[in-house]
């Protein structure tokens, strides 16, 4: 005869507020879990979904994603040159945020080194890839973009071609893939006003100086498009991406890039672990923190109403003992009480969760091994917050009976 | 020959004790005192509040042990002042049948259960003990109540469960307190003929702490307690 159920079910408002309040908790005990995954997954998707190999950011960075990373265009070719290097590509990232249809638009804006990368390695929900050098563009649905969408940035209207699912930065805003012309023209737009600032300060320096004032050519360039001065460079990229040959160790080119004093460069692995040491550590702390607090929290609540519950019956405890029950029998009474409530619990937040999570504004990744260590430390709080109760009962006398 | 050389009595208490408190806060609840219930005999003791009635029953109970004295129960010596001989919760359960002043059933368990629950924490397989409960709340009188929860029982049926739950185990001795206490007469008179009945029918020695002195033709024999003190009252039928 189970003794628990038969209490719960004479107890049955209490318990099953008791349950809900716990799963409520718990729920958010496994949410904060998987908001955590969640932001690993969000940071490492980039760096994970675009497949380098090795990564060349500006020399003594840690960019381009932990800390902004400055390199020249040009160092795609070098790389190129490095044996063993089956492809590099240019990386342009950075983050916007603008007005559109009366509500702020936040969006990371990736370029993509058009034409060797359209972007066909980017997972699609709807639409299709990069087909034009210029003015298209692939959103993430968290955006709100529909296909065909036209989204003004600098000077320019960009037609939304193509939509993902899912593909965030690390800071949760979603992603827009562009060309990287594209992506720089969005980078270093700045109103026709400040150009012309520009180029008159630029027209005044050069005409400050003897060179200006004896080359009247030299003078006429300094105050035209920056592109069309030759002694500028074009815009700089963030890093640039290296695939190796197939097969192909990273340790030699490794070493090749390691010798260029210019640059730094770091494997999957590396970059990965910047990101995650750098940028979500201190979130997992907190996050961690924040978890501790509501397991301690569930746990008080627990061990309250279990106590609550044992002392409501602990008549019926002493006469259990008067009439020779085991001390099992008492302490399985109260003990699967409270695994009842952990694991009832349990499953109310998982439930609850298949329902609130996909609403987060944050992505929200529930993964087996952390359900799993979850169910452990239910069980263990369960077993914790019956405790004080067991202590109760087994302290009864039998003689309260006849009191 | 002492009594426990024949035919094993239901409980031999031997020159039992009880002091509380010590110095000038003593009290002596129990003074020397000797009872002796043989199997399928009914006594009733008698006495005022505070004549240490309930302290006697606790101590042949073994729920609270006697300072000195010597505590025999269906032949076998199982406390010696307060060392006990025998694990005293497994006597308990395995020898002893309490009923008290108030049923006092468990609230969540049907009038079945109540009286399944001592059987099944002392080992009876389900099946045996679910046909036994069934068969002890016929005999008396509430198997048509089994399934019902002790709060849609009367008082008087409440009762008759208690004494089910009581002589579930066929305990050698019951042990009951104030039984009656409260019911009204005829409900009172009710159940101590059932305990006159259970003892002749089932050989079980029972004890009953009572104050009801209209019920007492009832009984086999009665004992007086006074100021911690037993004496023989007069028999009783």
């Amino acid at each position: 005869m189970n003794l628990a159920v038969r209490d719960i079910r004479q107890n049955f408002g209490r318990f099953a507020l008791t349950t809900v309040g716990v799963g409520l908790l718990l729920m958010i005990v496994m949410g904060m879990g998987g908001i955590y995954r969640g932001l690993i997954a969000d940071a490492t998707l980039l760096v994970e979904a675009v497949g380098a190999d090795l990564w060349l950011v500006q020399g003594a960075t840690r960019g381009p994603f932990a800390e902004i990373s400055r390199v020249p265009a040009t160092l795609e070719d070098r790389a190129r040159s490095v044996p063993g290097v089956a492809a590099a590509r240019r990386f342009v990232s950075h983050t916007v945020q603008r007005a559109f249809r009366g509500r702020p638009l936040r969006m990371v804006v990736q370029g993509l080194a058009w034409p060797e990368d359209a972007g066909d390695w980017i997972p699609l929900a709807a639409g299709r890839a990069l087909r034009h050098a210029h003015y298209e563009m692939v959103a993430d649905r968290s955006l709100g973009l529909p296909l065909g969408t036209e989204v003004p940035l600098g000077k320019d209207l960009y037609r939304v071609v193509g939509l993902t699912q899912g593909m965030v930065g690390s800071g949760g805003d979603g992603m827009a893939f562009f060309t990287v012309s594209d992506a720089q023209a969005i980078q270093f737009d700045v109103p026709g006003e400040a150009t012309r600032l520009e180029r008159a300060s630029r027209r005044a320096r050069v005409g400050g100086r003897d060179l200006g004032r004896l080359n009247p050519l030299l003078l006429e360039r300094s105050a035209g498009a920056t592109a069309e001065i030759p002694a500028l460079g074009p815009p700089q990229v963030s890093a640039v991406m290296v695939s190796l040959q197939p097969g192909l160790a990273a340790g030699s080119v490794m070493d090749t890039f390691a010798a260029w004093t210019d640059v730094t460069v770091y494997t999957r692995r590396q970059q990965i672990d910047l990101l995650l040491s750098g940028m979500v550590d201190k979130a997992r702390r907190q996050l961690g923190l924040f978890r501790a607090l509501l397991v301690i929290i569930s746990t008080i609540i627990m061990a309250l109403i279990i106590y609550t519950l044992t002392l409501d019956k602990i008549h019926d405890i002493a006469l259990l003992k008067l009439i020779g029950a085991r001390n099992r029998v008492i302490i399985g009474l109260i003990l699967q009480q409270a695994l009842l409530i952990g694991a009832l619990g349990y499953g109310l937040a998982y439930w609850l969760g298949t329902f609130a999570f996909p609403r987060f504004p944050r992505r929200v990744v529930i993964e087996p091994p952390d359900l799993l260590l979850l169910a452990g430390v239910v069980a263990a709080i369960s077993v914790v917050a019956s405790l004080i109760g067991i202590a109760k009962a087994l302290s009864v006398e039998p003689n309260k009976v006849l009191s | 020959m002492s009594a426990r050389d024949t035919e094993p009595l239901a409980i031999e208490a031997l020159n039992l004790t009880k002091i509380y408190g010590s110095g000038n806060t003593e009290v002596v609840a129990l003074n020397d005192v000797t009872v002796r219930v043989a199997r399928g005999e009914v006594v009733a003791l008698l006495g005022p509040s505070g004549a240490g009635k309930s302290t006697l029953l606790t101590a042949v109970g073994l729920i609270n042990p006697p300072t000195r004295g010597r505590i025999w129960i269906g032949g076998e010596l199982v406390l010696e002042a307060d060392r006990a001989r025998v694990d005293l919760r497994v006597f308990r359960r395995r020898h002893l049948g309490f009923v008290f002043q108030k049923a006092n059933l468990i609230p969540f368990l049907s009038a079945e259960e109540n009286v399944r629950i001592a059987m099944e924490i002392n080992d009876v397989p389900a099946r045996e003990a679910r046909r036994r409960a069934r068969e002890l709340l016929d005999y008396l009188g509430v198997g048509a109540r089994a399934t019902n929860l002790p709060a849609m029982l009367s008082g008087g049926q409440q009762q008759r469960v208690a004494v089910a739950r009581a002589l579930a185990n066929r305990p050698s001795l019951v042990l009951a307190d104030e039984p009656t206490a409260a019911l009204d007469s005829q409900r009172g008179r009710q159940v101590m003929e059932l305990f006159r009945q259970v003892a002749h029918e089932q050989g079980a020695g029972v004890l009953v702490v009572t104050h009801d002195h209209r019920s007492l033709d009832v009984f086999d024999r009665t004992l007086e307690m006074e100021d911690g003190v037993l004496r023989e009252g007069q028999a009783a039928s």
